[in-house]
């Protein structure tokens, strides 16, 4: 599927480089827009002519069959892929106008500003304290130990995290359940203040409590950040997104306002899918 | 010589009853199959169920009297001895043979026999852990009798000079000061140098190698490291005497200094080098098995490589990096041709590294090396510092071992 | 809300820096443990490969009657000071030996004292004026000359150092071996094999596997304590010989060997002990007959690398005796010998200037069988590697 997978038939899509303008009230601002996206694993072709546009203060799902793409695609946006030696990108990931995949761009810069939260929480073998506010700091984000400690009240606070360990700060990150590692981590993104969290399965090794109270998170983290998340429960797709992509052998077979998607998809794929056919 | 020729007449006899054993438990038992009786094993198996029990018991018993004789002293002439030990075979072939018959698991009892055969090599590592502590703990004990252990553990002058004249028959020894204390001062100042330039080598080298190389360096440079640790260590000594040790006398006179070519700074640093490989190769696997989401989660926040590798990767590779360095320290410790070789052998106490300094393995050597009575307390002296020298590098190898196990318990990693 | 893209770049720019110095400064590090091997090798080598090269001088050696009894009149008087006294003394014996001898005379190339080789290789020397100017002259002539030397390789030690080799002390190395690896081969294999496939996980097993690892790191000379005081005092093992010092390498060896054989069983697939178990074997037959025949290249791999190991061991061996002097080559386990590191560690304790590329010679002749040894090992486990 080569078109652009852009939602809504009105949405006017500016031109590579053109600031983006607000054309509709129903209609969110660009955050990231992606043109003719190609990788290679290798010889292998992971993904295929990827062209999406996704949308600021949303929660968009990026949902298929396990092996479509998905996480591949995610990692993307924030060249995480750099780090596998074989990986080879072609085509445009531009976000605040600028494309990622340029020499120019720095992938630290990038990284900073587009968060990342893992399918397994990984706290680093530090204090709770210093997980959250290590980044910041190197950052020059906060310097002061009273900002320090301000934001990572803060960042535990937004992560829902902070009632529950406000007494053991100085305890190991990996004391934790799993869960709260997994809050720990989104409270270690957001600490840094990105624009963009990516989020990779991140309740798949998680029980259902934790899952749901992550997935509320995800409802109230949406108001400061864009989230892009991959899952392989569709049902969290329908519950958390506002917009939903269903990948599929490396392409967007379809790209649509979630509650469409699931009430009426487009494509035939989409629909045998949804409906459980395979996946 | 007469034992020789009765030890071969022994094995001859032994080896004849063997092979009688063999097909005679063969042929007994390949009747009873033909005569066409279902047996438990095959005809192969109780030939080799004779054979172990003639010649093991024979054996057994020989051995056990040879161990009589030469431990308690028992006046057994070998002759007698071995004579009881072929009767004993005659026996064992006769009751073994009787033994065949259909309903006997001569498989079992093989395997039975067999595996007791491995358990006992398998004691032989736990001998020869007790073979040292009581040789060693034995003379040390009879040195402490001589010399008190108070004066051993914080005298200041080692001066076995006297002791030997005591042994020559004059004087009576009483001048000979056995205090310690300096020969572990110059152990830990060469330690401690060494230490200093493995540490921070092997580490660096471990961090580039796992982190920063493209494969194709990393699959070169770790064997090439290896090497390192493969010289032997009387090459090293010679290195560290005729190479390095001029080269640092002339430095430190280049700055005024007076350095002896005996100094600690020479062994020290080629000791160092020696243990580069270990301290690189440990800390390589190590900071390998730090799993590999930690460096994610991290460069995800947007940290440079290099703040990944301080204050993430490093960190929790930390347990087992400090179990490298104990090892390394360990070894470090223990080690003796390069100081013997390099280092002086004048007990000093000092903090110059440029001065002479003697170390523990050193004296070891030179007791154990002149020619004086086994007897003496400047020999026995040696075992009492081999004791501590056990002690300490004992120590250090258990501390390394709980902190590899930390580290794996904590990464799940099974491949340390 | 947050940065842009360059202001943060900007910032970036000092811990990048940060970033690619902790690189350079890790490179350095590898680079410097390599310098480091580097320059031991080419030290190694030009100290130690003049030695495989001797002074000799071209003379006529008149066999005369008084040579019979005084070898030294059968030289040129000028010479004499020149020419190695093993030459000298042989001659009445040589002449013992062939009596129609006397009378004849022949041109030969005779051993030259350790002064004219090391004057001819540029060392410290200690020789006369008149001497370096005879030798210079001869060297014009052709009638001086460094020529391969035979005798390194050839002979036993010798407190004249023109007349030393390293022969004794290779043989004794050889003998020493044999012992070792009679011993702790079978040992180390059998203890193995009870652990990883007959043990049962108890306490016991446990002891045995805390005892081999710390084994392995007990300090060597320990272990020459133990040979003194168990073999040599209490079993009345004659001091000094091959016999002494390759039991005492053979329990030194023994983690070695028992920790790769571990490895090696280990890495033996489970499915093919199954299999065995399954076609009836007994645990006994499946080890002997499928589990040890697959593990062997790397049992094989580990004990030629404990073998290197031990070869290269020189402290217990002092302790146990084993830096006898050996001027004759003869093989026995019982009598008095060396080894090749024992004969570098006497050589080095020599004053005379000759001897240091004695040791440095003996040093390369160790190093390359310690390195072919070694890179056998690896070959061998290349070859066989498999992957399951």
């Amino acid at each position: 599927m080569n078109s652009h997978a852009t939602v809504m038939n009105n949405q006017q899509v500016p031109a590579v480089g053109q600031p983006y303008t607000r054309n509709d009230a129903a209609c969110h601002d660009l955050s990231i827009r992606v043109r003719d996206l190609n990788l290679w694993y290798g010889k292998n072709q992971a993904l295929m002519n990827l062209n999406i546009d996704l949308f600021q203060k949303n929660v968009t799902a990026l949902i298929g069959p396990s092996g479509c793409g998905k996480s591949t695609f995610l990692r993307c946006l924030n060249r995480m892929n750099d780090l596998i030696p074989s990986v080879r990108t072609e085509g445009l990931v531009e976000i605040d106008g600028r494309d990622v995949n340029s020499a120019k761009m720095d992938e630290v810069a990038l990284r900073r500003r587009v968060g990342m939260v893992f399918q397994k929480p990984n706290p680093f073998p530090k204090s709770i304290f210093e997980n959250v506010a290590y980044a910041p700091r190197m950052h020059d984000l906060v310097s002061r130990k009273t900002e320090q400690e301000e934001l990572v009240e803060k960042a535990l606070r937004d992560a829902g995290l902070w009632n529950e360990v406000k007494d053991k700060l100085h305890e190991p990150g990996t004391s934790l359940s799993g869960g709260q590692q997994q809050r720990l981590c989104i409270a270690r993104a957001i600490a840094v203040q990105p624009d963009v969290i990516l989020m990779d399965e991140p309740t798949s090794a998680l029980d259902p409590i934790s899952t749901a109270t992550i997935e509320d998170l995800m409802d109230k983290l949406k108001e400061k950040f864009t989230i892009v998340t991959v899952t392989h429960n569709m049902q969290q797709a329908a519950r958390v997104a506002d917009y939903t992509a269903f990948f599929h052998l490396g392409e967007i077979i379809e790209y649509n306002d979630t509650k469409v998607m699931f009430s009426t998809p487009a494509q035939k794929k989409t629909e045998d899918y949804i409906s459980g056919r395979y996946g | 010589m007469q034992t020789n020729q009765l030890l071969l007449i022994f094995c001859g006899a032994l080896l004849l009853l063997g092979l009688l054993a063999f097909f005679a438990g063969r042929s007994k038992a390949s009747r009873l199959r033909s005569a066409g009786t279902a047996m438990f094993a095959q005809p192969d198996q109780y030939a080799w169920f004779t054979v172990l029990s003639t010649a093991g018991p024979a054996v057994l018993v020989s051995a056990l009297g040879a161990f009589a004789l030469l431990l308690m002293g028992a006046d057994i002439p070998t002759l007698y001895l071995l004579a009881a030990s072929l009767v004993v075979a005659a026996i064992g072939l006769m009751v073994s043979l009787n033994q065949v018959k259909p309903d006997f698991h001569a498989r079992q009892a093989i395997e039975r026999v067999i595996r007791m055969t491995l358990a006992g090599a398998a004691l032989i590592s736990i001998f020869t852990t007790f073979g040292i502590l009581f040789s060693i703990i034995s003379e040390a004990l009879r040195f402490f009798q001589m010399h008190s252990f108070w004066e051993f553990i914080t005298g200041t002058t080692w001066n076995p000079g006297a002791s030997f004249l005591a042994s020559a028959g004059r004087g009576d020894g009483s001048g000979a000061e056995f205090g310690s204390v300096p020969l572990f001062a110059g152990t830990f100042m060469i330690t401690a140098i060494a230490m200093l330039v493995a540490v921070p080598i092997g580490l660096l080298s471990a961090i580039y190698m796992s982190e920063f190389a493209p494969r194709n360096v990393r699959t070169v440079a770790k064997p090439v490291l290896e090497v390192l640790a493969g010289i032997p260590t009387v090459v090293y000594g010679f290195f560290a005497a005729i190479t390095v040790a001029p080269i640092i006398v002339n430095i430190a006179g280049f700055f005024g200094l007076d350095a002896s070519y005996n100094n600690a700074l020479a062994p020290g640093i080629v000791m160092g080098i020696m243990i580069i490989p270990f301290i690189s190769s440990l800390s390589d696997d190590v900071i390998n098995s730090v799993p590999d989401s930690m460096r994610q989660g991290s460069l995800a926040l947007g940290m440079t490589k290099g703040e990944t590798i301080r204050d993430v990767v490093v960190p929790a590779a930390m347990p087992g990096i400090i179990s490298a360095a104990l090892l390394g320290m360990s070894r470090a410790m223990g080690e003796t041709m390069i100081v013997v070789m390099a280092a002086g052998m004048r007990p000093n106490l000092t903090a110059n590294p440029l001065e002479d300094m003697t170390t523990v393995t050193v004296r070891i050597v030179a007791a154990l090396t002149g020619d004086q009575e086994f007897e003496s307390a400047e020999t026995l002296s040696a075992f009492a510092l081999g004791l501590v020298l056990f002690v300490v590098t004992l120590l250090l190898n258990l501390v390394s071992v709980l902190m590899i196990r930390r580290f794996r318990e904590k990464y799940r990693v099974n491949n340390l | 809300m947050s940065n842009t893209f360059d202001e943060i770049s900007q910032q970036l720019k000092r811990r990048h820096r940060k970033s690619a110095r902790l690189k350079w400064i890790t490179m350095g590090s590898l680079g410097l443990a390599g310098l480091f091997l580097v320059l031991f090798f080419a030290d190694m080598l030009t100290k130690g490969l003049p030695a495989f090269q001797q002074a000799y001088i071209q003379t006529e050696i008149s066999y005369t009657e008084e040579a019979a009894t005084d070898g030294r009149r059968a030289f040129d008087e000028e010479l004499l000071p020149l020419i190695s006294r093993t030459v000298v003394r042989v001659i009445p014996m040589e002449l013992r030996n062939n009596p129609d001898m006397i009378g004849t005379s022949k041109t030969q190339w005779v051993l030259a004292t350790s002064g004219v080789d090391q004057y001819l290789k540029g060392h410290r020397h200690r020789l006369s004026e008149e001497e370096q100017a005879a030798i210079d002259a001869r060297v014009e002539a052709g009638q001086v000359d460094l020529r391969f030397n035979s005798t390194f390789f050839g002979s036993g030690d010798s407190k004249i150092a023109e007349n030393a080799g390293i022969l004794s002390a290779v043989v004794g190395t050889v003998m020493t071996m044999i012992v070792t690896l009679a011993i702790s081969f079978p040992i180390g294999v059998m203890t193995a094999v009870y652990l990883e496939e007959f043990a049962p996980d108890n306490r016991f097993t446990q002891i045995i596997e805390i005892n081999i690892n710390n084994l392995a790191a007990i300090p060597s000379i320990l272990f020459g304590l133990l040979g003194l005081a168990i073999f040599i005092n209490f079993f009345g093992v004659p001091r000094s010989s091959p016999l002494a010092g390759g039991m005492t390498l053979a329990l030194m060896t023994l983690p070695v060997i028992i920790i790769s054989t571990r490895t090696a069983l280990r890495s033996v697939p489970e499915s093919i002990r199954h299999a065995g178990f399954g076609v009836g074997c007994s645990r006994w037959q499946v080890v002997r007959d499928h589990v040890l025949p697959l593990a062997m290249p790397g049992i094989m791999t580990g004990s030629i690398i404990g073998l290197a190991q031990a070869m290269g061991e020189t402290a217990p061996l002092i302790i146990v005796g084993m830096v006898a002097f050996i001027p004759d080559v003869g093989a026995s386990f019982t009598n008095a010998a060396t080894v090749m590191p024992a004969q570098i560690f006497t050589w080095s304790g020599e004053p005379e200037q000759a001897f240091v590329e004695k040791t440095a010679g003996g040093i390369l002749v160790l190093l390359t069988i310690l390195i072919s040894l070694n890179a056998f090992a690896v070959v061998l486990r290349k070859k066989f590697e498999r992957r399951w």
